[in-house]
């Protein structure tokens, strides 16, 4: 990998310069401590139990023969637990059913939670959970994902469901080159490293929540609405995090603590398994996808038609909007994108890393290149000929978009130039070889957030905000940031973090983290530099300046806001046994500023390692028989190993965000997207053979050289 | 989790005696399996006996050149020795192709040949699954199966076999020793496991209580040129779906002596008689090797999406073979 990033100007201050990680040493060495193992006195374990069946009534939980082994000293469920309160509003709607849990005996999906096991250790939590009798009136289920059922629905979420200019078969008609085709993405999850845990206790009357999360306040908010307490009454911390990638929010591991710490009145753990992350924390949902392109003979769009369908669960409508990518990548006169989602009994999907583009770049991007194909043309000069000048559906000027910038880099970094547009034709010994590329975009936002900056009398500052570091390296961040904004130097700056106490503030997701802390934290820190200019000395306690975000992003002027990049990867394919070896990959993004190169390099190769995954290895295989999951562990859901991970550059062109008081994008989510369809057009330049199927496990491939 | 009891044993006898004094009770080597399915609650013993540290952590060459492999020497320790690499290479790229480098380092000789099928129904104590609770069904006939057996499964269980290392040993003839509390014994691993049958969850001829004390190999002069080639569906840390030992003498392009085994393809290392059989004699040359693989294949029962398998092993078994050849030619 490499870190030499030329053609850039020398940073003036922190911003920009390659730090390590403030909390690194702790990490390493263990000193920093995660939700379930920070330790507490009289500590009591929760154990949840999942149902087996797939839908149906829990008729009957047998709790007496459990509550008389050794330790244990609850068992909650919903002929006993606390009602609370679902008729609500949160940050992400109406709150997914799956967290509010024992409120009646309804069983909409494998893996259900059903009752909480509460005891003196886990282990006794664990045996008697393990040994609880639940009797179900079972119902048949219906998992059965397809692009063509009827029932199938338009769902806004969190864009519209549905866009449309021009007429569609008119343009088709008159193309001189179609492309129609479907494409399938598998159910995928997170796999974060550390499990969802939380502890919850009263201490006067307050409820303390020690979580793993990616948003205190927005945990704070949602346990206070479903509890009906005062915000104030609650309080969520979250220091460390070992990722979250969409699935750490309100989860049933907090809301089960806090009934249990509160039927107890003593503080309560919860920790899930990997296994039972499988039905409780949310996943992205499997797509069908179908792409329809016409173009002139240049090569230039006339008609683009995306539409996908995702499942949701039952009791819970979550959209995976996969459509939405084209309204932002490409235009044509007839233009037409439809998100829709399908109800069947199975677990809530969610937020995944680059929910929507993810899935969504695969089948755009791999559709423009069988069009490039088609047309004879080089898929990059395909793509810059369909350069939009603003937004295809919106209209709106574009913030920047610096796509161009990031082919022509890319493309004389990775040597495209020398690339033979023929597929099949480069062996080298068994393997068949192959390059592809794929162009990327993720939203660029920001979250209304407000950051406590203090002059202490000592010289130094200290830093408070209820941001969240997943794991990217949020913490320092901000201190670069801050240590610029105050004029000072990095080492005189503290930031406190993972907080509810600290005040509203935007979640580590959706990309924005950086983003929306770092504009309060800047924004607090100006005005205290300006409130310190006057000279009137610090008092003791020291001199706090508040800022608060939400003005002054409502009055950002309507644009589109986007990062963008160009994704590169060169592939070895054994048709004889179906294996696939990813060479090297190259991404060069535009992404804004880049606060720190060291972090953000990062993150964008971990974006790039998880496509690879997503191309190749990853898909939770679900039993149509039984309803439920087939090994939902980490030895039967395959992401990649760092042998499968080779050569990755991660690069980027200068793109400071013209309105971003840092010029900051946001890096979290678009390393990811594009590289799947790399990937898959690069398979296709080695064997000749298109596999619109992800991922390409080695059976596939086998089967599809059968047909050729 | 089930509460347990550990001991760890001093010698052979001592853990036998451990053993047979506690109905429930189950041997422990580098606990890379065992550990893992008492999670679950797939295995739930009232005592944990520790062999791990029994005298029994050598590699020995016997007089007729053979190797005498202990029951805990630990994978890392059997696939890094050098006589292992010089005389049956294939059993240490084996050794290399399975687990990671933590495991290889816990996970013992004996413990590998007892490991229990990955299979997700065999893991999931909510689902039917005749290996684990007999006469309860199989769930893989109708659902997940894509990496099941082809070959030697019946209507009860199409698990497969998870051992890379036991795929060489069988291709090499290897003979289990073990002890019981009524002296010792040996099993040629071709007879170590059962067929399948309608008892799977009987999966060795090892009497019950028999501690594995090792592994001999007799001299094959053949597998001093051999290869393992595993197919997975990441480049590492992930069980086979279908894999090969092979090793081949070829003189005058005649092939003279062969040995082939499969693995993932069954619920047990599967030694391809058939093949060696349609082999010995024949011309080293393409189609004489895809000839035997279809020879060793013509057994196959594939389920709806596993048949993947028998064009991969096919596959397998020639790139395999015409790589040993093109060594020999050399």
């Amino acid at each position: 990998m490499t870190t030499a990033t030329t053609g850039r100007t020398a940073p003036a201050g922190a911003v920009g310069t390659a730090r390590t990680r403030v909390e690194g040493r702790a990490k390493v060495t263990g000193a920093a401590r995660y939700a379930g193992e920070i330790p507490f006195a009289d500590l009591a374990h929760g154990w949840l139990v999942l149902s087996t069946i797939t839908r149906g009534r829990v008729r009957a939980v047998e709790t007496e023969a459990v509550l008389a082994m050794p330790g244990v000293l609850a068992v909650l469920h919903h002929g006993n637990a606390p009602r609370v309160e679902t008729d609500y509003v949160g940050m992400l709607g109406a709150p997914d059913p799956t967290a509010a849990v024992f409120q009646h005996d309804r069983v909409p999906h494998a893996g259900w939670p059903v009752a909480l096991v509460v005891a003196e250790t886990p282990e006794q939590a664990r045996e008697a959970a393990e040994s609880l009798v639940v009797r179900y009136e079972e119902e048949p289920h219906d998992i059965a994902l397809s692009a063509d059922r009827p029932d199938a629905y338009p769902v806004d979420g969190h864009m519209p469901a549905v866009t449309e200019k021009g007429d569609l078969e008119a343009e088709l008609d008159a193309a001189a080159h179609v492309v129609d085709v479907e494409y399938s993405t598998p159910e995928e999850h997170h796999s974060m490293m550390e499990p969802h845990a939380a502890t919850a206790h009263w201490d006067g009357g307050r409820l303390e929540v020690v979580d793993s999360n990616q948003g205190t306040t927005w945990v704070q908010n949602e346990l206070a609405q479903m509890f009906s307490l005062d915000m104030s009454a609650v309080r969520v911390r979250s220091e460390h995090i070992g990722g979250g990638f969409g699935s750490k929010g309100l989860r049933v591991h907090q809301v089960s603590a806090a009934m249990a710490a509160t039927a107890l009145q003593r503080p309560v753990r919860v920790v899930l398994t990997r296994r039972q992350m499988f039905s409780l924390t949310g996943y992205r949902s499997p797509t069908r996808q179908r792409v329809r392109l016409g173009a002139d003979a240049d090569g230039r769009l006339r008609a683009l038609e995306h539409r996908s369908v995702n499942q949701t669960s039952t009791v819970y409508e979550f959209v995976e909007p996969s459509a939405g990518v084209a309204r932002v990548m490409y235009d044509a006169a007839a233009h037409r994108t439809v998100n829709q989602v399908i109800r069947l009994d199975v677990p809530s999907p969610t937020w995944m890393r680059a929910p929507g583009e993810a899935p969504g770049s695969f089948a755009l991007e791999a559709a423009l290149d069988e069009l490039a194909e088609r047309c004879g043309l080089d898929p990059i000069e395909l793509r810059l000929r369909n350069e939009p000048e603003t937004g295809p559906v919106s209209g709106l000027p574009f913030s920047s978009r610096n796509l161009a910038a990031c082919f022509r880099e890319g493309a004389r970094r990775f040597g495209w130039a020398d690339r033979d547009p023929r597929p099949g034709v480069r062996r080298e010994g068994r393997w068949l070889l192959g390059t592809g590329t794929a162009a990327a975009s993720f939203g660029a936002g920001a979250l209304p957030s407000t950051a406590l900056v203090t002059a202490e009398p000592d010289g130094t500052f200290t830093v408070r905000i209820a941001a969240a570091d997943v794991g990217t390296g949020a913490r320092t961040a901000l201190t670069l940031v801050a240590a610029d904004a105050l004029e000072t130097t990095t080492d005189r700056v503290r930031v406190h973090i993972g907080d509810s106490d600290f005040g509203p503030a935007g979640v580590a997701g959706g990309s924005m983290g950086t983003r929306s802390w770092a504009w309060a934290v800047n924004a607090a820190a100006a005005e205290l530099r300006e409130r310190l200019a006057l000279g009137t000395g610090i008092p003791p306690e020291g001199i706090t300046v508040r800022s608060d975000t939400t003005e002054a992003l409502q009055s950002l002027a309507q644009k589109e806001r986007h990062s963008f990049g160009a994704q590169f990867a060169e592939v070895a394919v054994d048709t004889g046994t179906g294996e696939i070896r990813v060479r090297r990959m190259l991404g060069i993004f535009a992404a804004g500023r880049i606060v720190n190169p060291l972090t953000a390099r990062n993150q964008l190769l971990g974006g790039m390692a998880w496509g690879i995954s997503m191309a190749l290895h990853e898909e939770a295989v679900r039993d149509p028989s039984t309803g439920a999951h087939y090994a939902p562990d980490l030895a039967g859901y395959h992401v990649a190993t760092h042998a499968d991970v080779p050569r990755l550059e991660a690069d980027w062109v200068d793109d400071p965000d013209p309105d971003d008081p840092v010029g900051i994008k946001g890096i979290g989510e678009i390393g990811v997207v594009g590289a799947a369809a790399a990937i898959a057009n690069a398979v296709w330049h080695a064997t000749g053979v298109r596999h619109r199927r992800l991922p390409i496990r080695p059976d596939r491939v086998l089967e599809a050289g059968r047909d050729v | 989790m089930k509460e347990f009891g550990y001991r760890r044993a001093a010698d052979v006898s001592g853990a036998l005696a451990l053993l047979a004094a506690e109905p429930e009770a189950r041997f422990l080597g580098g606990g890379t399996n065992l550990v893992d399915l008492m999670k679950t609650g797939v295995e739930r013993p009232a005592l944990l006996v520790d062999v791990r540290e029994l005298p029994l952590d050598r590699v020995e060459p016997t007089p007729d050149g053979g190797l005498r492999i202990g029951a805990t020497v630990t994978n890392s320790d059997l696939a890094a020795h050098p006589e292992v690499r010089r005389r049956y290479p294939a059993l240490s790229q084996a050794v290399l192709a399975g687990a990671s480098g933590q495991l290889r380092n816990m996970a013992t000789v004996g413990g590998n040949l007892l490991q229990r099928t990955r299979c997700g129904y065999f893991t999931d104590t909510a689902r039917p699954c005749n290996k684990r609770v007999p006469g309860s069904g199989c769930s893989a006939l109708t659902g997940a199966h894509h990496n099941h057996a082809v070959l030697g499964a019946s209507d009860h269980c199409v698990a497969t076999h998870p051992s890379d290392m036991g795929v060489a040993l069988t291709a090499f003839d290897a003979v289990v020793t073990y002890e019981t509390p009524e002296g010792p014994g040996e099993l040629p691993l071709a007879d170590f496991y059962l067929p399948v049958g309608d008892t799977p969850h009987r999966e060795t001829a090892l009497p019950p209580g028999a501690l594995i004390t090792g592994v001999t190999l007799p001299p094959a002069p053949v597998a001093a040129r051999s290869r393992y080639r595993k197919v997975r569906e990441r480049a590492s840390y992930a069980f086979a779906i279908g894999s090969v030992a092979a090793a081949l003498d070829v003189r005058d392009g005649v092939v003279r002596d062969v040995r082939l085994a499969f693995g993932a393809v069954a619920s047990r290392p599967w030694r391809a008689t058939a093949a060696e059989r349609a082999l010995i004699g024949a011309p080293a040359d393409e189609a004489a090797f895809a000839a035997a693989a279809d020879a060793e294949l013509a057994a196959a029962r594939p389920l709806p999406d596993n048949g993947y398998k028998v064009t991969l092993m096919r596959n397998l078994v020639v790139a395999v073979l015409a790589q040993l050849t093109e060594e020999a030619a050399r």
